[in-house]
């Protein structure tokens, strides 16, 4: 077994730029989670299935469980910590999510919320169709998706479903 | 599932990588957009000692037009060709065929390259290839330049035809005119995003009488790699497309020929099945997109 | 009927207290929870399906630097006790490691302790096993056959529990039944498959002798357990409850975990924490769902009139049970549905194979017996060419027919199942439903409508535990609340138990809120540690609004007596001259004369002298809430009162396949729902829709694949399939309300909801969509895979 070989990196997370010391095999989720300690990105099978590690870089979606740490040097990272304009005030997306009941454990939920800031960003007003399609490549287990789609429709003006 | 160790180097150009690669070969592993390749890292199933990353180099992300083929970057994202209308013109069936290509996450780190390096038998994209003849680049320190037509490149599941010093540089594909041109794509998969239990692709050229002028079809997942029927397409040509029962013995000609594989998913037969009803499909959506691509320039 | 009362609060929309939290990443699972020297475990597995293990080289493994300590059984197993299984079977022993055998492919042999989990891994390679492969039995119904090889030799047979219950007049029934009718249904390995994977980290203090433990764990008497297990006190360890679940549905049973990681923090003296990874958790993490082959025979009359069931269930347990046989107990707490059927024959086998172990999953097994039941009604419709709405109604148990007393010793609470029936069909509504299936038709799908009447228990008890084993005298399930007022004029609800999603912050606060009449998010609620906790037996069963609402209520009603006491004494008028309203509390007839909140509680905290006599100072009250109807020990012949309240569903499906390719598409989902008075409609909407979207993979696409020689095929998230939100339709709700009458506010239960009766109503649709051509298909998932077999058959049948 050789010795730990450690790269040095600088990511800029959440509009701070963060250097470290990582080994190359560190994924950028695990980088996220055990070395800047920003828990809110989380793990469901880092084989690239479930979507729950999302993250925004250079602000385009991506799994952090199928990029390495130090493939993300020199670019930038937006986790769900880094979603709402400022502390104590929420995003829009982050409260429709609240008002619309679009989570329950939660644990899909930081994945959700950056799929769904990445898809408003491309397309402001989003149809089912595009909502559906673009929280697709996230896994939720609690939700049955229907209370996402309205959080985000509610979000983006659109009409909402059943219970409004 | 943590990867096992490995250095990892960011050359700054293609040049550096292949001298890289010509170093370590065997031991060496190129990561382009790694949405197959981490996962895979992840489980222990492939432990490369040094990991290339070429993610960022501008070379590999050129887009050259000319007439009658696109030379297309391997580096090129999945989602920048999505994203980029014209080009859905040029290549509808390369537009048709990422619809099926994962989720926009994967797409936004995918590279077409990338695709076609990793060979999986299911895959839109070394489909797609296949059925418009594409031509790869690849490019190693010892060797220089080598091309070939995307037909040779496949040779078997998650086995393609780059050597171990090799790097694909770049696809050319072949444009078709843009008038009287139809493609498809379609595939099952039991979830959205998934690699299909077996997908089909066509692409058809007709005059204005309907008339077929030129076609390919072809079948992803029910091989060991992707197939195209050019020879048994042929015998559309000179033919009109609306004609079911020709494109149904076209569908089960070219099935005949391949050798599904079994899985708790779906049996081979299934399979071959499958593959069958959707070439027969593409052709036939193909050829209503040819048929119309007449009514939208009337 | 009673009409639904009214309420302030309960009943309203609110956002969850939950959530603020959530959306800004700010949750706290254990996976975030970060120990200063931190280990971490890697897993060995087991290959084979069955093997003798022969030896273990760990020395290179421990040799690694960075390695603190690598565990086989030899050791722990000597260390620690068994953990126990559900049903009286001694021999069938259970550690988190094996020791001499191993009897599935992915059950841990060794556990390596690293500084980090890649470093694990790394020592996990280079650790050696000899092994020697033993005759292996994967399928259930061979595993019954007396020549099988024996997955626990000790047992002396691979069946861990069977018995033949006979309630009523069952051979009088079917003599006089004009028709019988027999069928076969399979629903498949499938579970609940959370997205988070279990995680538990464990910290061992030398000097305090405590051992605390944080793990996303939903499970009844996990503390008192763990302690066992390690054969320590209960009062040395310490299970913290204030770890947000990433869900559960049942699963998250990591006991086997807890003892590994429990043993491993005491015996490396550091902090050590074990995440599953996916591979793990699917392969190892014994976190698999019922298995189980239904043989069925109705009798019944020319009118469709049903009068007896006989049903055999034979469940796959895999290699080791904990409480997974008594999955086949729960469902006979309604074993009839919602149906008047008069005698039920029930034989339930619980067998052991070579497969990795079953775990406790949404519905605790009923969904399964649920989709047997449906599926004979619907055949029973299409035997005497009836109209399955029609059919049903008949045989639904009438709204005044309640209590209902149902043959296996249940009594049913309440209920007004064709009511419910009647406006999900109005809602949908069924003639336009009925409409798009007759175009789909006729563009050339194989389209269908598929329907599910279905009982969903609630108020988990411990009933089955006795029932299915005599030793186990369990008769009572409580759970509590202890909620306190501070000095500066807060309230503070605590529960004993960790929440995997079903929003018990807000349900208490709400409940509190309703009772003191004061703002629910002014209240805060905290989840206990075990050793600060009252009694609690988790979130299980569907039975928090009623269990810990209950209890929530019960010290609040305590708090607000105390209160009113406190006013009496103080404004010297009898408490029924005085009105309570926000917390503050008056005379009726003079207004003026009141004591507010903040005075009543300065009294309480401070003023000992202005308090009533007897009353102890300060504002804190705790109830321990029994299971309604709960306390009794089934008699001789299996008759038992299992669950106090009976939520009930109806699914209306419009669902159809393209005959060439085989693939489902669901077009329409109406769920009609009556669980009581909801206390928070979204929470309880939520729960539904999310329960619809799991029965859908369970009736199209989840099922633990397992080869002939005993290999997990569908243990990646790319085998095992969750459906996405393209296959998950948009969904529509009726509720409907009839109030239980054992409950604070008429509550009833609804964690289980929409995957009680959706892979019945799916499965319906289904084999209407295929009736026309004489096909049909009675085996979970049906996979486009598994259509296109069913056609085929149908087509070679036909020809
Ligand atoms: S954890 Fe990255 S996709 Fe599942
Ligand atoms: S809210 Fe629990 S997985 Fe989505």
């Amino acid at each position: 077994m050789s010795k730990i070989k450690l790269t040095s990196i600088a990511i800029k997370v959440n509009g701070v730029v963060r250097e470290a010391q990582v080994e190359p095999r560190t994924t950028l989720v695990d980088f996220l989670r055990d070395t800047l300690f920003l828990t809110g990105t989380h793990i469901g099978c880092e084989h690239g299935v479930c979507g729950a590690c999302s993250v925004l870089v250079d602000g385009d979606p991506v799994r952090s469980c199928c990029m390495f740490a130090v493939q993300a040097d020199g670019l930038s990272v937006t986790t769900v910590e880094g979603l709402a304009p400022e502390r104590g005030k929420l995003s829009a997306i982050q409260d429709a999510f609240c008002e619309k009941h679009a989570m329950q454990c939660g644990y899909c939920t930081p994945g959700m919320l950056i799929a769904c800031h990445a898809l408003v960003e491309r397309n402001p007003h989003p149809d089912e169709a595009a909502i559906r399609e673009a929280i697709s490549g996230n896994l939720c287990r609690c939700t049955g998706y229907q209370q996402i789609v309205d959080a985000v429709k509610h979000a983006t003006g659109a009409k909402s479903g059943a219970h409004d | 599932m943590k990867a096992a160790a490995f250095d990892y180097v960011r050359p700054d150009s293609l040049r550096e990588t292949l001298e890289l690669l010509e170093q370590h070969g065997d031991d060496a592993k190129l990561i382009a957009g790694g949405q197959s390749l981490v996962p895979m890292m992840a489980m222990r199933l492939t432990r490369p000692a040094l990991l290339i990353d070429i993610n960022r180099l501008a070379e590999l992300k050129n887009l050259k037009r000319s007439a009658g083929s696109i030379l297309m970057g391997a580096g090129t994202r999945q989602r920048s060709v999505e994203d980029d209308t014209a080009l859905h013109a040029q290549l509808p069936l390369v537009k048709c065929a990422l619809a099926w290509v994962g989720h926009a996450q994967t797409r936004n780190r995918g590279t077409v390259g990338g695709s076609l390096v990793h060979a999986d038998p299911s895959a839109e994209l070394p489909l797609a290839a296949l059925i418009l003849d594409a031509r790869l680049h690849l490019k190693s320190k010892a060797k220089g330049e080598r091309e070939l037509p995307v037909s040779e490149f496949f040779l078997g599941p998650m086995f393609s035809d780059t050597g171990a010093t090799e790097c694909l540089t770049a696809i050319e594909w072949p444009v078709w005119e843009r008038q009287g041109t139809g493609a498809a794509f379609d595939e099952v998969a039991i979830r959205h995003g998934d690699f299909a239990l077996a997908s089909a692709a066509a692409q058809v050229q007709v005059d204005a009488q309907g008339v077929c002028l030129r076609a390919n079809v072809g079948a992803g997942g029910v091989d060991g790699v992707p197939r195209a029927f050019p020879a048994i397409a042929e015998r559309l040509v000179g033919q009109r497309l609306d004609n079911d029962d020709l494109l149904r013995s076209v569908a089960v000609d070219a099935t005949a020929t391949c050798e599904p594989g079994n899985d708790p998913h779906a049996s081979a037969e299934y399979r071959r099945h499958l593959a069958t009803v959707l070439m027969e499909r593409v052709l036939r959506q193909a050829a209503w997109a040819a048929a119309a691509s007449f009514e939208g320039s009337k | 009927m009673t009409e639904p009362r009214k309420f302030r609060y309960i009943g309203r929309h609110r956002r969850a207290v939950e959530h603020r939290r959530f959306v800004v990443g700010k949750g706290r699972y254990a996976a975030d929870i970060q120990l200063q020297g931190l280990l971490h475990v890697a897993i060995v597995a087991s290959p084979h399906a069955h093997a003798k293990i022969i030896s273990i080289d760990t020395a290179a493994a421990l040799a690694m630097p960075g390695v603190h300590a690598v565990l086989t059984g030899e050791e722990l197993n000597v260390n620690t006790e068994a953990m126990l299984p559900g049903v009286d079977a001694p021999q069938v022993k259970r550690y988190p490691l094996a020791h001499g055998v191993a009897r599935y492919s992915g059950e841990w042999v060794v556990a390596i302790v690293a500084e980090s989990r890649a470093l694990a891994e790394d020592a996990a390679e280079l650790v050696e096993v000899e092994y020697e492969p033993l005759p292996h039995i994967v399928d259930p119904e061979q595993a019954l056959q007396a020549d099988a090889p024996l997955v626990h030799a000790a047992n002396g047979s691979n069946v861990i529990f069977q018995r033949v219950f006979n309630w009523g007049e069952v051979d009088a029934h079917f003599a006089a039944a004009p028709h019988k009718l027999s069928y076969r249904a399979r629903w498949a390995r499938s579970s609940t498959v959370p997205i988070e994977t279990f995680a538990v980290s464990a910290w061992s203090n030398d000097a305090t002798g405590i051992l605390d433990v944080w793990a996303s764990i939903q499970m009844p008497k996990f503390p008192d357990q763990l302690a066992r297990a390690l054969r320590m006190p209960g009062n040395a360890v310490r299970v913290h409850f204030d770890v947000d679940v990433g869900g559960s549905y049942g699963v998250k049973r990591g006991l086997k975990h807890a003892v590994l990681v429990g043993y491993l923090a005491r015996k490396t003296g550091r902090p050590v924490r074990f995440i599953e990874d996916r591979l793990e958790n699917m392969r190892g993490g014994d976190m698999q769902g019922p298995d189980r082959i239904f043989d069925v025979t109705l009798a019944f009359d020319g009118r469709g009139i049903i009068r007896s069931m006989r049903m055999r269930a034979v469940d796959d347990v895999g290699a080791y049970a904990g409480r997974s046989p008594l999955q086949l107990g729960k469902p006979v707490g309604a074993i009839i549905g919602p149906y008047r059927i008069a005698s039920v024959q029930y034989e339930a086998i619980s067998v052991m194979t070579n497969k990795t172990p079953q775990e406790a999953v949404r519905g605790f097994g009923q969904a399964p017996t649920n989709y047997a039941i449906e599926t004979g009604i619907d055949k029973v419709a299409r035997y005497l060419n009836m109209d399955r709405i029609e059919l049903r109604l008949r045989n639904l148990i009438g709204k005044d027919e309640f209590p209902y007393l149902i043959p296996s010793g249940t009594t049913y609470d309440s209920g007004d199942y064709a009511t419910v029936l009647g406006k999900a069909l109005d809602a949908a509504p069924l003639a336009e439903i009925e409409k798009e299936r007759d175009a789909l038709r006729a563009r050339g799908q194989l389209a269908g409508i598929g329907i599910s009447t279905c009982l969903e228990p609630s108020g988990g008890n411990s009933a089955f535990e006795p029932l299915f084993n005599p030793k186990n005298q369990t008769t009572t399930w409580m759970d509590s609340c202890l909620i306190r007022i501070d000095l500066n004029e807060s309230i503070t609800a605590l529960m004993g138990t960790s929440t995997s999603g079903q929003a018990h912050e807000t349900l208490v606060s709400t409940v509190v809120g309703e009772v003191l009449d004061r703002e629910p998010d002014s209240i805060r609620v905290l989840h206990a540690d075990s050793l600060n906790a009252l009694p609690s037996n988790s979130p299980v069963g569907s039975r928090m609004a009623i269990m810990l609402g209950g209890a929530a209520a019960g010290a609040a009603k305590k708090l607000r007596a105390k209160l009113m006491r406190i006013a009496a004494h103080n404004l010297g008028l009898p408490e029924s001259e005085l009105v309570y309203q926000d917390g503050n509390i008056a005379a009726k007839t003079e207004p003026a004369k009141r004591l507010t909140w903040g005075q009543l509680v300065e009294i309480a905290h401070r003023k000992i002298h202005q308090m009533p006599k007897g009353d102890e100072p300060g504002l804190q009250e705790k109830f321990v809430l029994e299971v309604p109807t709960g306390g009794k020990l089934p008699t001789a012949d299996g008759r038992v009162q299992m669950y106090p309240c009976h939520s009930f569903e109806t699914h209306l499906v419009l669902a159809s396949l393209d005959p060439q390719t085989c693939k489902v598409t669901v077009h329409r989902y109406v769920c009609g729902h009556d669980c009581g008075v909801m206390i928070s409609p979204d929470v309880v909407h939520g729960m539904t829709y999310g329960g619809i979207a799991h029965g859908l993979g369970a009736a199209l696409m989840e099922k633990f694949a397992f080869s002939d020689d005993g290999q997990l095929l569908s243990g990646t998230f790319m085998d095992y399939l969750l459906p996405s939100s393209m296959e998950v339709p948009s969904i529509s709700i009726v509720d409907h309300c009839t109030p239980s009458p054992l409950t604070e506010f008429g509550q009833k239960g609804s964690g289980e909801a929409g995957y009680l009766g959706g892979p019945a109503a799916i499965a319906s649709a289904i084999n209407d969509a295929l009736a026309p051509v004489g096909a049909s298909i009675d085996a979970l998932p049906m996979t486009p895979y598994a259509l296109w077999h069913a056609l085929a058959r149908a087509e070679k049948n036909s020809s």
